[in-house]
Order: structure tokens, then sequence, then C-alpha cells
């Protein structure tokens, strides 16, 4: 039971954090606000989520407990369309189309966060790219995400038909908030083991080598995959443009026709 | 008998000899070869007009090849090295060296082109036939060669005086240990260097990303750390040999759920530390899924059961991940509590 | 000798009557050469040599000219290259690497790519030309498997081919080795625990390859002087021997109209083939050029120096590798501990199946020729489909092939087909066992029907596409008969009677022992060529029979 007193530490540590910084004068005037969001937020819930998680967020044996998963959790998952989820899902939860406004993913989130202190939902400040240090990034990256997601975050396979997503055209917000809260499968970087600057400089790493205006000097990318599309390239490509040419070169050439 | 054993007329008579390259409309035989069928004149045979028309298009190929050649030394003197510029369908690449490439392609396809063009319209098509010669020697040509060799060996008298024969083999065989003792300098003894890593009993984990001790606070069930002993930094001149052998992997499992006694044992409320290195052929495993709680290697997908003593539950690994027996010292931190007591990575003859 | 003149009888008078000045230049120097180098019964022999004409036949010149390229672009990066794993910290114009630890090695590369003009340029040649080269050189022995063109009196050549196929695969590797980047170094890693799982030697082996333990500082300049020095030699000692056999065995050729075993038909060298096979040269250098300049080719930058303890997914070797790599990824993880030892079998049996799968190959010939006992010389080319054996097997053999190179990539299937990499690793299991023998059994019976197609062909002509209607209302299609020349193409191919046990009793009577080598060549005989193994090509008689009964228009 250790553990679960460190996690209700953790994530108790996390929320004060969350007090010290808020502006205090501003929390209170915004208090009503709040707690009108939160009533927002409950409806949206009942109808959106909890035939899976419960009506109280507790967890079914449909969805898992959302007590403490923080509202960069919500954000993240709504967000990027992966919740709610489909009844039948395959191996994993894919991500598709968002069909919430960012309002009402807020007063979801608003209203998770109440159930519960866990992480909130990251600012510009944190995941911005000034301050960051790319190659430090680049070598984070390596060592905690690459195995999974690839060199320049192509994605790769997992066991048993799960799969570690592309990270192309994932926003910064959600790439922090997935390290910081683990979504599915993917383990999760607290800012204890990953700190908000290696957050920052990860992400910085990502936008420089697979962003939108990534220069991939040598020509055509191939996916990104390595040799085996290479491979499939130089065959393809190479060896049949090669074999084109020869045909060509060996062909006999026309004869004049016999009147 | 040419064909060992085998009888002659099991063999096919061969084909095509009866009849040679002579043109014959066989009436008794329609399937014989009716030899090579007459020359037939190409356009650039009979018109000199299409010749011409292919004379230039040659001139005209190699013309581009000289434009390109200077086009890419053109490139070369005016392009910054570090120019990028946005090609459809190519996207963002660097300008030289797509000019280069290009100008360089086309200089060199040209001439191949104008050469292939010439030969195909405008040297001659007549094919021609070279008659072809058996390989082997004709029997009097074998029975002097083995005549002159007979000659030579007997001379040479390496049959009869035995003692020069023998000690040459002797010498010709043994001057090769030389060389093979030469490549003893190769390498060191493995000794035992393959059973031990820097993790020694009161070694802090250093957190890879922060280069700090870890706290048992700090490690979340669901979280992924990697760790490294203290005092190996990354400017060490053994940083590379050293975390080869002592990378580290930390996970948090609710201990409920671990199934393996001796993992618990040496965890740390729940914090496991296994090495880093796949058993397999030495992959950093690390594709560690925290619902289910399995690692995957990337390399050749060996999966392990991180909840159950991390053996192995799909793949060639032929072993579980070696665990890391750890605690936490006096300020708190957690602290190795021995080296690993078997080898880390691949398995080997010695490893027993 | 009738027709010369009494003035140049003898060689010296000739000689003297040359260097009078009457001569072109070219000829004086061509003279000059001769007295030294004999150059004129060179050309006497070759200068006017036939090659016959057709496509396959320029795979072999894909590969020596891509070989070429790879030489001269790899010399050409060795003057920038630093085979050195000395720990420096980058500082070039790479953003996303500043200040990053990294070997020589990987500096030199990234400052190729980045700070020599048209070095990236190069690099990508060197690379392209790389992968083209092997898959050429595999297609092209596919070419002469198929075709039957390893037969006597090219057994040799077939080895010396096969031989730089095999050296060009650890080239290719090697050099793939030396950049010192995450991939190439999970690779050595990978290739350090197949050494390692050698029985008794394998951890000396492996101490003494990388001077200590795994990663240590000397692998990289180990491996660049086995990838430009040592194996690069050997094989361009070995290509020059495959040209000379080339030229000294004459090009085979297909069957046909006036192309006989003892004869070659096509063009001459000079001028012809001068320029085709000249011009090819530069059409193959420029083609890889345009490739290297539109795609990119192993981005090192982006792959990052390598750490021992990092990885990314998706980890391959190059494409000529993935076959191995599929071996070791299928293979359940077996392991045997015996008196403090380690039996790594589910490594050791890889790589013992490796060169098991290419040998299988390589030995066929001799295997072949020994079923058939033909001691002939064939330089007239096999169809595929009239040997269904040959042609089953070498099928087979690419479906293993290719069953395990899906292996080697299972990932990538994985993620882009959507499928479970578990569910795929099985399927290559059980695929390396069912996928070749039903290969074989498929394509053996396809080279029936095509035969049967032919038989038809020749003995019913082709098939116009024209119907008729007869004056009784029956409809019918109006066959073509066949002209001589594709008569003789179709029915030029030469049919085998299998194999029989000579007698058992020697003429005395007495019983003599029929060796088991002997059965089990009468029994492959009998697969090879037996009544189910081909169909008996069409007879004249049939051929007249037939055409007389039709009325013989």
């Amino acid at each position: 039971m250790a553990a679960l007193v460190v996690l209700l530490l953790a994530l108790a540590c996390t929320g004060g954090l969350y007090a010290v910084f808020a502006p205090a004068g501003k929390a209170q005037a915004d208090e009503t606000a709040q707690s009108l969001t939160i009533e927002e937020g409950k409806k949206l819930y009942s109808v959106g989520c909890a035939s899976c998680h419960g009506t109280g967020g507790q967890g079914t044996s449909d969805g898992p407990s959302l007590v403490g998963v923080g509202a960069a959790a919500v954000d993240f998952q709504v967000s990027t369309g992966r919740m709610p989820a489909a009844t039948s899902q395959g191996a994993q939860v894919p991500r598709k189309k968002n069909i919430y406004s960012q309002a009402e993913i807020d007063q979801l989130a608003a209203y998770i966060a109440s159930l519960g202190a866990g992480p909130a939902v990251p600012t510009e400040q944190q995941y911005g790219p000034q301050g960051a240090d790319i190659a430090k990034g680049g070598e984070l990256f390596r060592n905690n995400c690459a195995q999974c997601h690839n060199f320049t975050g192509k994605g790769g396979a997992l066991t048993h038909g799960k799969y570690a997503p592309t990270l192309e055209d994932v926003t910064p917000k959600h790439i922090y908030e997935a390290m910081l809260t683990g979504p599915q499968n993917m383990p999760s970087f607290p800012d204890s083991t990953l700190s908000e600057q290696n957050k920052k400089d990860i992400i910085a790493y990502l936008h420089a080598v697979n962003g939108e205006e990534t220069e991939s000097p040598g020509g055509l990318e191939l996916g990104g995959l390595g040799p085996v599309s290479e491979g499939l390239f130089a065959w393809v490509f190479g060896l049949g443009a090669l074999i084109a040419v020869a045909v060509w070169v060996a062909a006999r050439t026309a004869k004049a026709k016999k009147s | 008998m040419s064909s060992q054993d085998i009888p002659e007329e099991n063999l096919p008579a061969e084909q095509g000899t009866a009849h040679g390259a002579v043109r014959v409309a066989d009436e008794k035989n329609p399937f014989a070869d009716p030899g090579l069928p007459p020359h037939e004149h190409r356009i650039q045979d009979i018109d000199e007009r299409a010749a011409k028309r292919s004379e230039r298009t040659v001139a005209l190929l190699f013309t581009l090849s000289m434009l390109a050649t200077v086009a890419f030394i053109a490139s070369y003197v005016t392009i910054p090295v570090d120019r990028s510029v946005y090609i459809f369908p190519l996207g963002h690449l660097s300008a030289l060296n797509f000019a280069l490439g290009m100008t360089l392609g086309v200089a060199l396809f040209a001439i191949g082109a104008g050469a292939v063009h010439w030969a195909r319209t405008l040297m001659s098509d007549q094919e021609l036939a070279d008659e072809r010669h058996p390989i082997e020697a004709p029997s009097e040509v074998r029975a002097k060669v083995m005549d002159d060799f007979r000659q030579g060996a007997k001379e040479s008298a390496l049959g009869r005086r035995k003692l020069i024969r023998n000690t040459m083999f002797g010498a010709l065989a043994l001057f090769p240990l030389s060389g093979v003792v030469l490549l003893r300098d190769l390498g060191p003894l493995p000794g035992t260097k393959l059973r031990h890593t820097l993790w020694s009993k009161g070694k802090l984990l250093v957190n890879m990303n922060t280069n700090e001790p870890m706290r048992p606070s700090d490690i979340i069930v669901g979280s992924l750390t990697f760790a490294k002993p203290e005092g190996l930094e990354e400017h060490d001149h053994e940083f590379q040999t050293e975390i080869a052998k002592a990378a580290l992997m930390l996970v948090r499992i609710q201990p409920d759920d671990i199934k393996d006694k001796r993992q618990l044992e040496w965890s740390h409320e729940g914090i496991v530390a296994y090495s880093k290195i796949c058993t397999h052929v030495g992959c950093p495993i690390s594709l560690y899924e925290q619902q289910t709680h399995h690692a995957l290697c990337p390399c050749h997908q060996s999966t392990f059961d991180l909840a159950d003593g991390a053996r192995v539950i799909f793949g060639p690994a032929g072993h579980a991940l070696p665990q890391l027996r750890i605690g936490v010292n006096d300020e708190g931190y957690l602290e190795a509590l021995g080296d690993f007591d078997e080898p880390v990575g691949p398995a080997f003859w010695e490893r027993g | 000798m009738s027709t010369t003149t009494s003035t140049t009888g003898t060689p010296a008078a000739d000689a003297a009557g040359r260097s009078r000045g009457k001569a072109p230049a070219g000829e004086r120097v061509a003279d000059w050469a001769d007295g030294r180098l004999g150059i004129y019964s060179l050309a006497k022999a070759n200068m006017r040599k036939i090659f016959p004409d057709h496509w396959s036949f320029m795979l072999g010149e894909v590969c020596l000219y891509s070989f070429l390229i790879i030489i001269l672009t790899g010399v050409y990066l060795t003057l920038f290259f630093h085979p050195s794993m000395n720990e420096v910290e980058y500082h070039g114009s790479y953003v996303p690497l500043q200040g990053q630890l990294m070997s020589e090695a990987y500096k030199s590369t990234l400052d190729i790519s980045f700070d020599v003009r048209g070095g990236l340029l190069i690099r990508q040649i060197h690379h392209w030309a790389a992968l083209v080269f092997l898959a050429g050189m595999f297609v092209h022995m596919m070419r002469v498997f198929f075709t039957g063109a390893f037969r006597k009196p090219r057994e040799i050549n077939w080895l010396f081919g096969f031989l730089l196929f095999v050296l060009g695969m650890f080239t290719g590797f090697t050099g793939y080795s030396l950049p010192d980047d995450l991939l190439s170094g999970t690779g050595i890693r990978f290739m350090e625990g197949a050494i390692l799982s050698v029985p008794i030697v394998g951890t000396y082996l492996s101490f003494f390859l990388f001077g200590g333990e795994f990663p240590g500082d000397d692998f990289v300049a180990r491996f660049f002087s086995i990838h430009v020095l040592l194996l690069p030699g050997i094989m361009l000692g070995l290509v020059v021997a495959h040209l000379i056999l080339v030229f000294y065995h004459k090009h085979t050729q297909f069957a046909g109209p006036g192309k006989t075993n003892k004869n070659v038909v096509g063009m001459p060298l000079l001028p012809v083939y001068m320029a085709k096979a000249g011009g090819f040269f530069f059409l193959v250098f420029g083609v890889l050029a345009a490739i290297s300049a539109i795609a990119t080719i192993n981005p090192i930058w982006a792959l990052g120096p390598y750490r021992p303890d990092m990885v990314s997914t998706g980890a391959q070797p190059d494409w000529y590798m993935g076959f191995s790599e599929g071996l070791i990824r299928v293979m359940p993880g077996w392991e045997i501990n015996f008196w403090g030892h380690t039996l790594v079998l589910g490594v050791f049996i890889p790589l013992l199946i490796f060169p098991l799968v290419l040998v299988a190959i390589a030995v066929y010939p001799f295997i072949e020729s020994w079923v058939t006992g033909d001691k002939r010389e064939h330089h007239i080319l096999d169809r595929p489909r009239n040997a269904p054996t040959r042609t089953a097997f070498g099928v087979a053999w690419i479906t293993l092939y290719f069953v395990l190179l899906v292996g080697g990539g299972n990932d990538i299937w994985a993620t882009h087909f959507h499928l479970s990499i578990n569910a795929i690793t099985w399927f290559v299991r059980v695929a390396f066992f069912v996928a070749p023998v039903v290969a074989f059994i498929v394509t053996k019976r396809i080279c029936l029907g095509l035969q049967r197609r032919d038989k038809d062909k020749v003995l019913h002509g082709r098939e116009s596409g024209i119907i008729k209607r007869l004056p009784h209302g029956e409809f019918i299609e109006v066959h073509e008969p066949l002209s001589q020349e594709q008569l003789h193409t179709l029915t030029a191919h030469e049919q085998y009677k299998p194999v029989e046990i000579g007698p058992t009793v020697d003429e005395n009577g007495v019983e003599r022992k029929v060796k088991a080598t002997e059965k089990l060549r009468a029994k492959l005989s009998k697969g090879y060529y037996g009544e189910d193994a081909q169909i008996p090509k069409p007879t004249v008689e049939e051929y007249k029979e037939i055409t007389s009964g039709h009325g013989h228009h």
C-alpha cells in the first residue's frame, strides 16, 4: 500500500504546486465561474463518458477510473479524438476526429480534475520553443521515446497489434500531455523523472526533425522508416529503371516496313 | 565412358547440329532449324534522311551532356552548401544536392543514351554468328600435358625422396601459425569481464535524463525511467563499454501485481530495476507497455513480462532479463544492493 | 598465303615496311604496344566477338557498373571519412546535434553530408549503388539459374558469381556499420550477440574482433580496412575472373532459328557492343545519380550517434541482410544450460541456417549435373518451363528467401498493414516450412501446363481469335499453323529420360550390391524426368499426322 500512499502524495504535490502558482486572488473571484464550468463538464460527462467510466468517474469493467488522472489526460484523450472510444475497439484506441469544442473539453477536464488532483493542462510557457535545447532533446528522445516512436517519431509496432503512433502533426501540447499522463500503454514520464525542461527539449527536437518545415537534405524521405523502405525503393525504382533501360538497349530497332 | 555410367541413349540427342546455319525449308522435318532469318533493313539503312535525323538526335544528346556538365560546375560554384529549397513533390531538400545530382545524372545519362541510340540506329544491325569450339582440349593435347607433368614430377624426385617431401610439407604447414599467433593481440582474453558491471553495493541509481539520484517517490506507477550507476559520466572514456552492460530500466508495479516472489523481494516498494540490455543479442529493450507490464525488444521482438520476473513470453530471447536488487540509503535515495547476480546481455558459452 | 606479295613475306620485312612512317599515329602506338603486350592476338579473337542481344543478358552489366560506381564514389568518400572511434563534441552545421558527443567516424560522416559540397550526393550514390548492386546480383543470379546457364562449362563461373554475391553482402554490411550511427551500431551489437552464441570460441572471437568488450574503440577502424581493402580486393579479382570466363566461354543464347549449341549469334563487340555496353555504364551511373538527387538514403543525422543503451524501433539491416534478420526474429528462444555452459540455440541455429540458405542455391548446379549425368557443354538456354523441377526448386528458394524477408521486416509490416507482430512472426514460422513446398508443387504444375500449351501450339497452331462457322452450323476457332522458325524454337529443347539402375547381376550372374547413391540418383532422376515431371515434346510424326488429318491446306 506504500506505493499508493506515495502516489497520492505525488498527486497532492502536483495539485499543491498548481495552487501555489495559480494567482490566489483571481482564483477566488473565479470560483463561481469554476464551479459552473464543472457543472457543465459533468453534464457532458454523463452523456459521453459515463457509460464506460461510471457515473462518478469511478470506472467500470469497460473503462478505467478517472479519479486523479487530471485535466491533462482529459485534454489529450478528448482533443485527439481517442475518447470517447468506439464500443468495439481493436488492440488500441486510435486517433480520430475530435467531436468536442475546446470549451467543452475544458469543461470536461475541469470536472474530471475536480474528482481528484492530477496533472493540469500544460501552458504554452511549458511546451513552447523558447529556451529549449534541441540537441539535448534529441538525446532524450533517443533514450526515452525512439524505441517505440522511431528516430524521428514516425511510429512503430508494439505487441499483438498495438502500436506507437506517428508523432507527425501532433501538437506540442498533446505531446507534452502524453509524456505527462502516459495514455493507454504508453508509460508516463512525470516531471520527477523527466523534468519540465526535458520535455520542452524533446518537443523542440521533434519539431526540428519532424516538423512541416523540416528539411530532408538528401531528397525524398521514403517514410523515414530506414532500410526497409530504402530497399523497396532500390528494387522498384533503382533496379526497375535500370531494367527498363536495359530492355531499350537490347531491343531490336524497328525495321523498315516491307513495301 | 564420358558420362559416367549413364548409357548414351538416355541422353537426348544434341539439337541443331545436323543443320548448322543453313536455311532450309525442310519437308521431312518441319521442326528442323531453318537457319538465320534474312536481314531486314531499318529505316535508317534505306532512308538517308532518317539516318540524318538519328545523327542529329545523337549529337543533341551529347551536346545536352556537355551543357549538363557546365551546369554541374555552375551549381557547385554558386549554390551554398546549406541552401534549402522546396521542390514538389519531393519536399524541402538541399538545393546543392539536388542540382548536382540532377545535372550529373543528365550529363551521364545523355552520354549513354547517345551512344546506345547511335548503336541501335546507325551501326550495322546485321546479326553475325561466331563458331564455338569445345573447351576441352583434344586428346593428344591432354596426353602431351600428362606426359610433361609426369616427366616434371619424375625429375623433381619428389615421390622418391620422401624426406624432402615430408619436411617440406611440414614447413609449409607450420609457417601460417606465425600469422595466427600474430592475431593474438587483437584483443584481451574475456576473463570474467562479461560477468561484472559497474553496479555494486551502495551505488546510487542516477536518472539518465536529469543526471540526478532518485527517491522512490519520483517513480510513479506506470512510468518508465532509465538509470545509470553513480559516477559514470558521458565524457568518461569507458562510458560506451560500461553503459552497454550497466544500463537500467526502472518501472513501478503495484506490489500486489508482482507475481514473482524473488522479484518482489529485490524491488523497493514495487520499484523494480531490470537490465535494459536484451538477453537475446543485446539491443536496449525498453518498449514498456504500462497496462500489460510487457516489455518488447524493438530489434527482434522478444517480449518480457516485467510483472513476472521479466521472463520471456514471446520471441527469440532465451532467458529472463537480469534484475538488480535495489533499496534506499540513509538519505532516502535509491541505491543498488550489489551487482547483478548473473551476466547481463546476450548469452555466451561460458555463461552457464 | 597465295595472295601475299613476296615483299612482305616475313615478319621482319613487315615491320620494316611499317616503320617507314607511312602508318598513321594510332597504328604506330598499337604496333608499339603489340610488340610488348601481344595485343593483336588478343584483339583478333575479341575485337569482333559476338554478343547476343537480350535484356536479361545485361543484368550482369548492371552489377558490374554499379560495382565500378561504388569503387569510384568509395574512393572519394575515404578522402573525407575518419575511421576512428575517438569521442568528439560536435560543432558542425547540423543544429539538432550541436554539442553532442559522438565518434569521429560519425562526425566525419556528418561533415561529408553537410559541409563537403557534393559530399552528400556521393554518399547517396555510394549507398544507392550498393543496394542496386546487390539487387542486380540477385536478379542476375536468378536469370542464370532459371535459364540453366550454370551448366557445363559455366559451373565455376556460377560459383564466382555466387561468391561475389556473398562477399557483396558482407562488404555492404561492413560499410553500413562504418558511420557509427544509432542504426548501424544496433546492427553491430546484433552481430556481437551472434558471435557470442558460437559454442566454445564465441566469447574469444568477440573479444578479438572488438578488441575487448563491446563496443570498445576498435571496430570502426577494423571494419574500415575490411570494407575498403580486404573484401573489395577479393571482389575485384573475382569480377575480373568472372569477366574473363564470360569472354572465354562466349555468351549463352536462347534457342531460335540459326542458333545452335555450336555457334553464338548476335552483334560484334566493335562497334555495336562497345557502344551499347559502354553507353550502358553511363546510363546506369546517370540513373543512380538522379536517384541520389531525389531520394535520401540512410540519413544518419536523423539517427543520432551510437549509444549502446539507445535504440529506435524499426531497426533493420539493408535489404540483402534482411533474410538473416528474418531468421533471427522468428527463431524460438531455445537455450540449453549444462555443466556450467550455455548453448544459445536461439541465436546459433539461425547463424547456421544463414549460410545453408545461400549454399542451397550455390550447390544446385552440381546436384543437377549429378542427377542428369550429362557431361556435355550447354550453350543454348532453357526456357524455365522446360526444366520444371529446376524452376520449381528455384521458385521454392525465392519463396523461402522472401518469407524470411517478411520476417525481417515484421514490425514495418505490422504498422503498415495493421497486423499483429506476433501473428506475423507465427505466420513466418509456419510459412518457412510450408511455403517453399507449396511453391514447388504449384510451380511445377504451372510449368507442365505451359509445356502442354506449347505442345498444342506446335501441333494445332496458334489461336487466331477468328471464329468461323462451318456449313453444318458448328463454330470453330481458326488455328493458324506456325512457321518453321516458331516450330523449331518451340521444339528445340532437350528432354532427358530418367536414369535406370543398371542390371543388378553382372555377366557372371553374381549379384552386385546396388549402392545407395545409385538408388537415390535413380529416384531423383525419376522425379526430374519421369512421366509426371515433363510433357513429351511433339514429334515430327505426330505433327505430320495431325496436319495431314486437317487436310493440310
